[in-house]
């Protein structure tokens, strides 16, 4: 496997398409997989982009998953290229914020293998993909109204019986869940 | 079932079209997968697939929880092949926080992950022939065969289903004494098992009819619906993980990757019978080469680990498909964000793009065929 | 009444119908005992329909085809080659629950499967029973944390036996059915202490709950889910 390195792919991007806003995010982890994130009215164009680009051909949207930040809500696509057989290469899109604004233009007219998994987020996160052909929840059901992976999902209480005294684990969890959020 | 009003899908349907809901109870659904079908006549028109019967929080729990309490988690994902979750879930980790793993330790789980590919084929076949009517005798079959792999399971990790053997810089034990040369013995008894399902299957002629030319799919729409695995090298493309990523010790084994022409059914079956046969080839040549040494990095602290901030995808190639895991780290005991990439859930991406024109009947075959297992679709 | 053909070459069976005056002999347990030494056995009416019914019934228990999760494959094992749960009678599987006697709630039950589950259950014909099996189906198991996963199946309809494990083995899942014929056997259909299905009283048909917009309506059947109170030393 040939290594692509994001910078390379920034590097043509900018080339091709001087207007698109995109900017390289440093991964400080040992993985160093760095990302490209990329301003979601541009999205669309960038994703074309490197669908066909001859060099990058990242043909393959491997995995969509949404991560959820105090301020915004994040998509990120792992491309891989199976004609090349390069990848993954990091692609981002941030939503304005949690709420009114929590929208991103969905990739599945560019990648189909984004579809069942762009509805996860929404259904999971909250991240309305516009332009999706069929954005409804994946797995919850319809009448269902929260994000339950976000951070301050409240699951209903339903554990009425409990025969272990389990207090501070109580405590610990909630502790811990007091963490600081990653450097993006 | 309506005639005129839709019940399953928005619009009204045209006078004569049948609506059926096929699952969640279903025998033939592999779990609680469920279809909503529009049909004219027995031809399939509208097929949409309905998620979430066994949607069971894996994510959201991983993230409650320690990074090592997901393993145990990961087993229940696909539950048939539990021994290449935990080694994906094992492998993304370690390249989130940059760890070695020892050489037996590799041997070891290339060991458990084929012999789970082994496996998981096998239990395929007696699957698929249910799916095609012939409900009981290949399960039979296969299952027969299947308990002594999971025997040789029990034996090196306490568990037939939930090997749970994994970990971050290696497995959890070394193997006990005499395993290796008993899993050598029952791996070259399992080439008179493949030898005798292909003599009873390959060339039946009910099931080339119900197999061939049924659910084809091209190599360009296999890649851009994100199929992987079997299902896309039966399309004819060549992409093979432990060939591409090289990862673990697979650039040293010699096994070919076999390829579909057509993109039916068929190929998907074949190729799978073809896949177990390389299979037993590195495992043959892993069980040859293993060496001596200890199976777990010792410097990686199990309990309590904190990976550096950060985040990573690590994949495998997984009987089903690619098998990834999406991890992001605060640099705390806790992972912050816990994605699996599911192969089953994006396998049938284009369920129904295979489904339109078929009869009714040839749903069943053609999901048979991607082979989903509902706890990795759902999760 | 399992001894009813203990001695085949020198009992002799003794049935009483209720209109002749045999109280007496019926409730004289010493008297009984002495007869049994000499090879006679006394047995009501009752107690021989209740040991024929209940002997048919308990050695060919068909199960709903009905996996949910992990404990399906093993429930897949238990019925096939090595396992044989025909040793048993209950390899007949029915894909319909019109068919069926016995559900085994094998895997995870999710608040979207579970007005699912108990509209099957609802569609099986009395008498019925209902098999708990793994950790997941009798409390949510390792998933009882999360928020779509029901912590039980009990909360909605009535378990009879009950299969620890994650997944439990095929040996456990024959020991519950063993378990659960043993409990058949048991049954009467006559007098006091009825079990369900001979009880008019009891309810024909669980409500189903509905989808509401935060977790299942209600959250369980009060009529049959009633956990303990739990206490805790101090």
């Amino acid at each position: 496997m040939s290594p692509l390195l994001p910078q390379t792919v920034l590097d043509r991007l900018h080339a091709a398409l001087p207007q698109a806003r995109v900017e390289l995010v440093n991964n400080p982890s040992p993985s160093g997989q760095h990302a490209l994130l990329v301003h979601r009215e541009d999205a669309v164009q960038v994703a074309e982009f490197l669908k066909n680009d001859p060099e990058l051909l990242l043909d393959y949207a491997s995995d969509v998953s949404g991560v959820d930040y105090p301020e915004y809500l994040e998509a990120v696509y792992h491309l891989f290229s199976i004609a090349k057989k390069h990848g993954p290469i990091v692609l981002k899109t941030r939503t304005g914020d949690r709420g009114a604004d929590a929208s991103v233009p969905s990739l599945t007219r560019v990648w189909k293998s984004a579809d069942f998994q762009e509805r996860e987020a929404f259904d999971l996160f909250g991240i309305r993909f516009e332009g999706h052909p069929d954005l409804r929840r994946l797995l919850m059901w319809e009448e269902f109204e929260d994000f339950p992976l976000r951070k301050d999902y409240v699951a209903p209480n339903d554990c009425e019986y409990e025969p272990t005294p389990h207090g501070d684990i109580v405590q610990k969890a909630a502790a811990a869940s007091a963490s600081p959020v990653p450097q993006a | 079932m309506s005639a005129s009003s839709s019940n399953f899908f928005s619009g009204t349907a045209d006078a004569g079209a049948l609506e059926v809901s096929l699952g969640p109870h279903h025998p033939s659904t592999h779990g609680v997968f469920r279809m909503n079908v529009r049909m004219e006549g027995e031809t399939v028109v509208k097929l949409q697939p309905v998620f979430g019967y066994l949607h069971r929080n894996h994510e959201k729990i991983a993230e409650k929880n320690s990074w090592l309490a997901a393993m145990p988690y990961t087993d229940r994902l696909d539950y048939i092949c539990s021994g290449t979750n935990n080694w994906a879930y094992a492998v993304a980790v370690e390249k989130l926080a940059g760890i070695e793993v020892p050489e037996r330790a590799e041997y070891l789980r290339v060991i458990v992950g084929e012999m789970t590919r082994l496996q998981n084929h096998t239990a395929f076949l007696g699957f698929i022939l249910g799916d095609m009517g012939a409900w009981g005798s290949a399960l039979m079959y296969a299952f027969r065969e299947r308990e002594k792999i999971l025997d040789l399971f029990e034996e090196l990790t306490g568990a037939r289903m939930m090997l749970n053997y994994a970990r971050f810089g290696g497995v959890r034990c070394d193997t006990p004494a005499g395993w290796l040369d008993k899993a050598r013995a029952y791996l070259a008894t399992y080439p008179a098992f493949l030898d005798e399902m292909e003599q009873f299957l390959t060339g039946n002629e009910i099931l080339l009819s119900r197999l061939q030319g049924v659910g084809v799919l091209s190599a360009q729409r296999a890649i851009n619906g994100g199929l992987s695995g079997p299902v896309l090298r039966a399309s004819g493309v060549d992409y093979d993980i432990r060939k591409v990523d090289g990862y673990s010790i697979y650039p040293r084994l010699k096994f070919r990757v076999p390829r579909g022409e057509v993109g039916d059914c068929f190929d998907r079956f074949m190729l799978r019978l073809l896949e177990a046969r390389e299979s037993l080839k590195i495992l043959q040549q892993a069980l040859d080469q293993i060496p001596e040494g200890p199976v777990v990095n010792p410097a990686v602290k199990q309990r309590g680990f904190k990976p550096p901030a950060g985040e990573a995808y690590g994949r495998i190639e997984g009987p089903k498909g690619e098998l990834g895991f999406h991890l992001v780290s605060n640099g705390t005991e806790k992972p912050y964000r816990y994605h699996v990439r599911p192969p089953s859930l994006i396998n049938l991406t284009l369920l129904e793009e295979m489904c339109l024109g078929t009869k009714i009947a040839d749903v069943m075959v053609i999901l048979g065929s991607i082979d989903i297992v509902l706890g990795e679709v759902d999760r | 009444m399992n001894n009813l053909w203990a001695e085949p070459g020198n009992s002799r069976l003794v049935a009483s119908a209720k209109s002749i005056q045999t109280d007496w002999l019926m409730t004289d347990d010493a008297l009984k005992q002495e007869l049994k030494q000499r090879g006679i056995i006394v047995a009501s009416f009752e107690d021989i329909l209740d040991w024929g019914y209940n002997w048919g019934r308990k050695n060919s228990l068909w199960p709903l085809q009905f996996g949910l999760a992990c404990c399906a494959i093993e429930m897949i094992a238990a019925a096939a080659a090595r396992f044989d749960i025909a040793r048993f009678g209950a390899e007949v599987f029915r894909p319909s629950p019109r068919q069926a006697d016995l559900m085994i709630i094998a895997g995870t039950v999710t608040k979207k499967m579970a007005p699912l589950v108990v509209r099957l259950y609802n569609q099986m014909p009395e008498p019925k029973y209902v098999l708990a099996m793994g950790a997941c189906a009798i409390s949510g198991g390792p998933f009882k944390e999360g928020y779509n996963v029901l912590k039980g199946i009990d909360r909605y309809i009535p378990v009879d036996v009950y299969v620890p494990g994650c997944p439990p083995r095929p040996e456990a899942l024959l020991e519950g059915l063993i378990t659960l014929q043993k409990k058949i056997a048991g049954q009467r259909l006559f007098g006091k202490d009825l079990p369900r299905h001979a009880n008019p009283e009891a309810p024909a048909e669980y409500p189903v709950p509905a989808y509401g917009p935060h977790d299942l309506v209600p959250p369980s059947n009060p009529g049959v889910f009633c956990p303990p109170t739990p206490s805790r030393a101090e």
